[in-house]
Protein backbone atom coordinates (compact mmCIF):
# COMPACT_ATOMS: atom_id res chain seq x y z
CA UNK A 1 0.00 0.00 0.00
CA UNK A 2 1.73 3.60 -0.51
CA UNK A 3 1.08 6.47 1.69
CA UNK A 4 -1.45 8.96 -0.16
CA UNK A 5 -2.24 11.55 3.29
CA UNK A 6 0.28 14.11 1.43
CA UNK A 7 -2.21 16.74 0.97
CA UNK A 8 -3.21 18.48 4.35
CA UNK A 9 -7.00 19.18 4.85
CA UNK A 10 -8.16 22.11 3.84
CA UNK A 11 -7.87 25.62 6.09
CA UNK A 12 -10.30 27.81 4.52
CA UNK A 13 -13.57 26.94 4.26
CA UNK A 14 -15.47 29.89 5.03
CA UNK A 15 -17.17 31.87 2.12
CA UNK A 16 -14.56 34.22 0.84
CA UNK A 17 -16.48 36.94 -0.08
CA UNK A 18 -16.40 40.20 2.60
CA UNK A 19 -19.29 41.22 1.88
CA UNK A 20 -21.67 38.34 2.39
CA UNK A 21 -20.31 37.66 5.95
CA UNK A 22 -23.68 38.06 8.26
CA UNK A 23 -23.95 41.36 10.31
CA UNK A 24 -23.34 40.17 14.46
CA UNK A 25 -21.76 41.38 16.94
CA UNK A 26 -18.16 39.30 17.30
CA UNK A 27 -17.37 37.63 20.87
CA UNK A 28 -13.91 38.69 22.14
CA UNK A 29 -10.77 37.74 20.02
CA UNK A 30 -8.60 34.91 21.91
CA UNK A 31 -5.84 37.09 20.91
CA UNK A 32 -5.54 40.27 22.85
CA UNK A 33 -3.77 42.14 20.15
CA UNK A 34 -5.90 41.14 18.17
CA UNK A 35 -8.89 41.99 20.11
CA UNK A 36 -7.54 45.24 20.90
CA UNK A 37 -7.06 46.06 16.78
CA UNK A 38 -10.81 45.03 16.33
CA UNK A 39 -11.81 47.28 19.00
CA UNK A 40 -9.93 50.18 17.16
CA UNK A 41 -11.05 49.16 13.54
CA UNK A 42 -14.32 49.17 14.36
CA UNK A 43 -13.93 53.03 16.06
CA UNK A 44 -13.20 54.10 12.52
CA UNK A 45 -9.50 54.14 14.48
CA UNK A 46 -6.56 55.60 11.24
CA UNK A 47 -3.93 53.63 13.77
CA UNK A 48 -5.47 50.94 13.96
CA UNK A 49 -6.08 50.29 10.55
CA UNK A 50 -2.51 51.30 9.42
CA UNK A 51 -1.21 48.44 11.88
CA UNK A 52 -3.50 46.15 10.31
CA UNK A 53 -2.01 47.02 6.81
CA UNK A 54 1.80 46.64 8.48
CA UNK A 55 0.50 43.94 10.02
CA UNK A 56 -0.86 41.60 7.46
CA UNK A 57 0.25 43.65 3.97
CA UNK A 58 2.89 41.61 3.51
CA UNK A 59 1.29 38.18 3.81
CA UNK A 60 -1.45 39.53 1.61
CA UNK A 61 0.85 40.85 -0.99
CA UNK A 62 2.44 37.28 -1.54
CA UNK A 63 -1.03 35.40 -1.88
CA UNK A 64 -2.10 38.00 -4.38
CA UNK A 65 1.22 37.55 -6.24
CA UNK A 66 0.83 34.03 -6.67
CA UNK A 67 -2.84 34.77 -7.87
CA UNK A 68 -1.61 37.03 -10.16
CA UNK A 69 1.81 36.83 -11.23
CA UNK A 70 1.74 40.90 -11.74
CA UNK A 71 3.33 42.41 -8.80
CA UNK A 72 1.09 46.20 -10.06
CA UNK A 73 -2.22 43.68 -10.36
CA UNK A 74 -1.09 42.22 -6.71
CA UNK A 75 -0.59 45.82 -4.89
CA UNK A 76 -3.50 46.80 -6.69
CA UNK A 77 -5.61 43.54 -5.69
CA UNK A 78 -4.10 43.97 -1.73
CA UNK A 79 -5.51 47.84 -1.70
CA UNK A 80 -8.50 46.14 -2.88
CA UNK A 81 -8.99 43.78 -0.10
CA UNK A 82 -8.07 46.07 2.41
CA UNK A 83 -10.47 48.76 1.65
CA UNK A 84 -13.29 46.39 1.09
CA UNK A 85 -12.14 44.58 4.55
CA UNK A 86 -12.54 48.29 6.76
CA UNK A 87 -15.89 48.77 5.05
CA UNK A 88 -16.52 45.60 6.25
CA UNK A 89 -15.46 45.17 9.49
CA UNK A 90 -18.27 45.39 11.42
CA UNK A 91 -19.53 42.15 10.01
CA UNK A 92 -16.53 40.41 10.53
CA UNK A 93 -17.21 37.21 12.69
CA UNK A 94 -14.64 36.80 15.40
CA UNK A 95 -14.80 33.22 15.62
CA UNK A 96 -12.25 33.55 13.19
CA UNK A 97 -9.22 34.62 13.03
CA UNK A 98 -8.81 38.80 11.43
CA UNK A 99 -5.70 37.02 9.62
CA UNK A 100 -8.02 34.26 7.70
CA UNK A 101 -10.60 36.51 6.99
CA UNK A 102 -8.34 38.95 5.56
CA UNK A 103 -6.67 36.24 3.51
CA UNK A 104 -10.19 34.99 2.08
CA UNK A 105 -10.83 38.72 1.28
CA UNK A 106 -7.54 38.93 -0.50
CA UNK A 107 -7.82 36.09 -2.90
CA UNK A 108 -11.46 37.45 -3.70
CA UNK A 109 -10.29 40.53 -4.91
CA UNK A 110 -7.38 38.68 -6.71
CA UNK A 111 -9.70 37.10 -8.50
CA UNK A 112 -12.06 39.92 -9.54
CA UNK A 113 -8.88 41.55 -10.82
CA UNK A 114 -7.85 38.73 -12.77
CA UNK A 115 -11.37 39.03 -14.41
CA UNK A 116 -11.16 42.69 -15.27
CA UNK A 117 -7.53 42.30 -16.70
CA UNK A 118 -7.06 42.44 -20.20
CA UNK A 119 -7.11 38.37 -20.94
CA UNK A 120 -4.24 37.17 -23.43
CA UNK A 121 -4.73 34.65 -25.59
CA UNK A 122 -2.96 31.79 -23.15
CA UNK A 123 -0.55 29.26 -23.89
CA UNK A 124 -1.97 25.66 -24.56
CA UNK A 125 -0.85 23.26 -21.80
CA UNK A 126 -0.77 20.10 -23.55
CA UNK A 127 3.15 20.05 -24.73
CA UNK A 128 3.26 19.88 -20.66
CA UNK A 129 1.63 17.15 -20.45
CA UNK A 130 3.20 13.58 -20.12
CA UNK A 131 3.84 11.53 -23.69
CA UNK A 132 2.64 8.29 -24.37
CA UNK A 133 3.49 5.72 -26.89
CA UNK A 134 0.46 4.56 -28.53
CA UNK A 135 0.61 1.11 -26.57
CA UNK A 136 -0.40 3.35 -23.78
CA UNK A 137 2.98 3.51 -22.08
CA UNK A 138 5.37 6.33 -21.20
CA UNK A 139 6.78 7.48 -24.47
CA UNK A 140 9.50 9.27 -21.58
CA UNK A 141 10.61 7.90 -19.02
CA UNK A 142 11.31 10.55 -16.15
CA UNK A 143 14.28 10.26 -13.85
CA UNK A 144 13.58 10.58 -10.39
CA UNK A 145 15.10 13.34 -8.36
CA UNK A 146 17.21 11.93 -5.81
CA UNK A 147 17.14 14.26 -3.06
CA UNK A 148 14.21 14.93 -0.68
CA UNK A 149 12.29 18.03 -1.65
CA UNK A 150 12.24 19.64 1.50
CA UNK A 151 16.25 19.49 1.26
CA UNK A 152 16.23 21.10 -1.81
CA UNK A 153 13.32 23.97 -1.67
CA UNK A 154 15.63 25.01 1.53
CA UNK A 155 17.85 26.36 -0.92
CA UNK A 156 16.87 29.71 -2.07
CA UNK A 157 17.69 29.46 -5.38
CA UNK A 158 15.50 26.54 -5.63
CA UNK A 159 12.59 28.14 -4.09
CA UNK A 160 12.58 30.99 -6.27
CA UNK A 161 13.11 28.00 -9.56
CA UNK A 162 10.00 26.07 -8.15
CA UNK A 163 7.89 29.93 -7.41
CA UNK A 164 9.17 30.66 -11.20
CA UNK A 165 8.12 27.35 -12.66
CA UNK A 166 4.51 27.99 -11.13
CA UNK A 167 4.10 31.39 -12.68
CA UNK A 168 4.98 29.83 -16.22
CA UNK A 169 1.58 27.55 -15.88
CA UNK A 170 -1.15 29.04 -18.00
CA UNK A 171 -3.31 31.09 -16.25
CA UNK A 172 -6.25 28.86 -15.74
CA UNK A 173 -4.33 25.99 -14.61
CA UNK A 174 -2.08 28.21 -12.05
CA UNK A 175 -4.99 30.13 -10.87
CA UNK A 176 -6.66 26.32 -9.59
CA UNK A 177 -3.15 25.41 -8.46
CA UNK A 178 -2.34 28.42 -6.21
CA UNK A 179 -5.98 27.66 -5.14
CA UNK A 180 -5.54 24.17 -4.03
CA UNK A 181 -2.44 23.77 -3.04
CA UNK A 182 -0.65 26.75 -1.72
CA UNK A 183 -3.65 28.66 -0.61
CA UNK A 184 -5.34 25.51 0.90
CA UNK A 185 -8.46 26.50 -0.48
CA UNK A 186 -11.10 23.39 -0.75
CA UNK A 187 -12.54 22.00 -4.17
CA UNK A 188 -15.96 23.12 -3.56
CA UNK A 189 -14.80 26.75 -2.22
CA UNK A 190 -12.33 26.84 -5.39
CA UNK A 191 -15.31 25.82 -7.67
CA UNK A 192 -17.26 28.49 -6.36
CA UNK A 193 -15.11 31.30 -6.90
CA UNK A 194 -13.64 30.25 -10.40
CA UNK A 195 -17.78 29.56 -11.66
CA UNK A 196 -17.41 26.24 -12.28
CA UNK A 197 -18.30 22.51 -11.46
CA UNK A 198 -15.47 20.26 -8.58
CA UNK A 199 -15.01 17.79 -11.29
CA UNK A 200 -13.08 21.42 -13.96
CA UNK A 201 -11.62 21.88 -10.68
CA UNK A 202 -10.16 18.35 -10.02
CA UNK A 203 -9.25 18.10 -13.78
CA UNK A 204 -7.36 21.16 -13.88
CA UNK A 205 -5.42 20.52 -10.87
CA UNK A 206 -4.26 17.31 -11.54
CA UNK A 207 -3.23 18.78 -15.13
CA UNK A 208 -1.56 22.06 -13.46
CA UNK A 209 0.55 19.38 -11.06
CA UNK A 210 1.76 17.24 -14.27
CA UNK A 211 2.53 20.18 -16.06
CA UNK A 212 4.30 21.53 -13.30
CA UNK A 213 6.37 18.49 -12.74
CA UNK A 214 7.42 18.70 -16.64
CA UNK A 215 8.62 22.04 -15.76
CA UNK A 216 10.93 20.79 -12.52
CA UNK A 217 11.98 18.23 -14.79
CA UNK A 218 13.69 20.15 -16.76
CA UNK A 219 15.23 22.47 -14.57
CA UNK A 220 16.63 19.13 -12.60
CA UNK A 221 17.74 18.13 -15.44
CA UNK A 222 19.66 20.91 -16.48
CA UNK A 223 20.91 21.20 -13.01
CA UNK A 224 22.53 17.72 -13.11
CA UNK A 225 24.18 18.56 -16.51
CA UNK B 1 -3.51 -4.54 -17.15
CA UNK B 2 -3.88 -0.98 -16.66
CA UNK B 3 -1.62 0.92 -18.80
CA UNK B 4 0.64 3.85 -17.92
CA UNK B 5 -1.48 6.76 -19.47
CA UNK B 6 -4.87 5.05 -17.59
CA UNK B 7 -2.34 5.57 -13.86
CA UNK B 8 -0.99 8.63 -15.14
CA UNK B 9 -5.14 9.89 -15.99
CA UNK B 10 -5.97 8.87 -12.23
CA UNK B 11 -3.55 9.45 -10.27
CA UNK B 12 -4.76 12.37 -8.31
CA UNK B 13 -7.79 10.33 -7.60
CA UNK B 14 -5.14 7.62 -6.37
CA UNK B 15 -3.40 9.51 -4.27
CA UNK B 16 -6.38 10.92 -3.02
CA UNK B 17 -8.30 7.64 -2.31
CA UNK B 18 -11.12 8.00 -4.31
CA UNK B 19 -10.59 5.52 -6.82
CA UNK B 20 -13.33 2.02 -5.70
CA UNK B 21 -11.27 -0.63 -4.79
CA UNK B 22 -11.11 -3.00 -7.72
CA UNK B 23 -9.44 0.23 -9.51
CA UNK B 24 -7.44 0.58 -6.52
CA UNK B 25 -6.29 -2.84 -6.60
CA UNK B 26 -5.12 -2.17 -10.43
CA UNK B 27 -3.22 0.60 -9.79
CA UNK B 28 -1.16 -1.43 -7.12
CA UNK B 29 -0.45 -4.05 -9.56
CA UNK B 30 0.64 -1.76 -12.33
CA UNK B 31 2.75 -0.12 -10.07
CA UNK B 32 4.39 -3.51 -9.17
CA UNK B 33 5.80 -3.90 -12.56
CA UNK B 34 6.33 -0.30 -14.12
CA UNK B 35 9.27 1.20 -12.76
CA UNK B 36 8.48 4.48 -14.91
CA UNK B 37 4.77 5.00 -13.13
CA UNK B 38 6.43 4.49 -9.97
CA UNK B 39 9.14 7.21 -10.72
CA UNK B 40 6.17 9.31 -12.37
CA UNK B 41 4.12 8.85 -9.30
CA UNK B 42 6.61 9.78 -6.52
CA UNK B 43 8.23 13.07 -8.52
CA UNK B 44 4.10 14.37 -9.18
CA UNK B 45 4.00 13.64 -4.83
CA UNK B 46 7.40 15.90 -4.85
CA UNK B 47 5.97 18.66 -7.41
CA UNK B 48 3.12 19.25 -4.88
CA UNK B 49 5.31 19.54 -2.07
CA UNK B 50 7.88 21.51 -3.42
CA UNK B 51 5.06 23.76 -4.91
CA UNK B 52 4.01 24.48 -1.15
CA UNK B 53 7.80 24.47 -0.06
CA UNK B 54 8.58 26.87 -1.92
CA UNK B 55 5.87 29.34 -1.48
CA UNK B 56 5.86 28.67 2.29
CA UNK B 57 7.56 31.85 4.78
CA UNK B 58 10.84 30.77 5.69
CA UNK B 59 10.49 32.82 8.27
CA UNK B 60 7.33 32.43 10.66
CA UNK B 61 6.16 33.49 12.59
CA UNK B 62 7.27 37.20 11.62
CA UNK B 63 5.54 38.58 8.59
CA UNK B 64 6.98 39.09 5.18
CA UNK B 65 7.94 42.84 4.25
CA UNK B 66 5.15 44.59 3.05
CA UNK B 67 6.35 47.82 0.38
CA UNK B 68 6.40 51.12 2.30
CA UNK B 69 4.91 52.98 -0.30
CA UNK B 70 2.37 50.20 -0.82
CA UNK B 71 0.95 50.98 3.02
CA UNK B 72 0.93 54.96 2.06
CA UNK B 73 -1.29 54.04 -1.07
CA UNK B 74 -3.76 52.25 1.30
CA UNK B 75 -4.02 54.66 3.47
CA UNK B 76 -4.39 57.50 1.10
CA UNK B 77 -6.86 55.36 -0.93
CA UNK B 78 -8.81 54.92 2.41
CA UNK B 79 -8.37 58.48 3.61
CA UNK B 80 -9.79 59.67 0.48
CA UNK B 81 -12.54 56.95 0.49
CA UNK B 82 -13.78 58.49 4.45
CA UNK B 83 -13.78 61.92 3.56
Amino acid sequence: MIAISFLPGPRHRATLSAMSLPPHPSPPSADPQEAALLVGLRAGDETAFATMVRTYGGRLLATAQRILGSEDDARDAVQDAFLSAFRSIDRFAGGAKLSTWLHQIVINASLMKLRTRRRHPEEPIEPLLPLFAEDGHHAVSSAGWGEGADDVVARGETRAMVREAIQRLPETYRTVLVLRDIEEVDTTETARLLGVTTNVVKTRLHRARQALKTLLDERFREARR
Amino acid sequence: MMTCRELVEFLMLYLDGELPLDQRARFDDHLTVCHACVIYMNTYIETVRMGKAACAPLDEPVPDEVPEELVRAILAARDGGVN
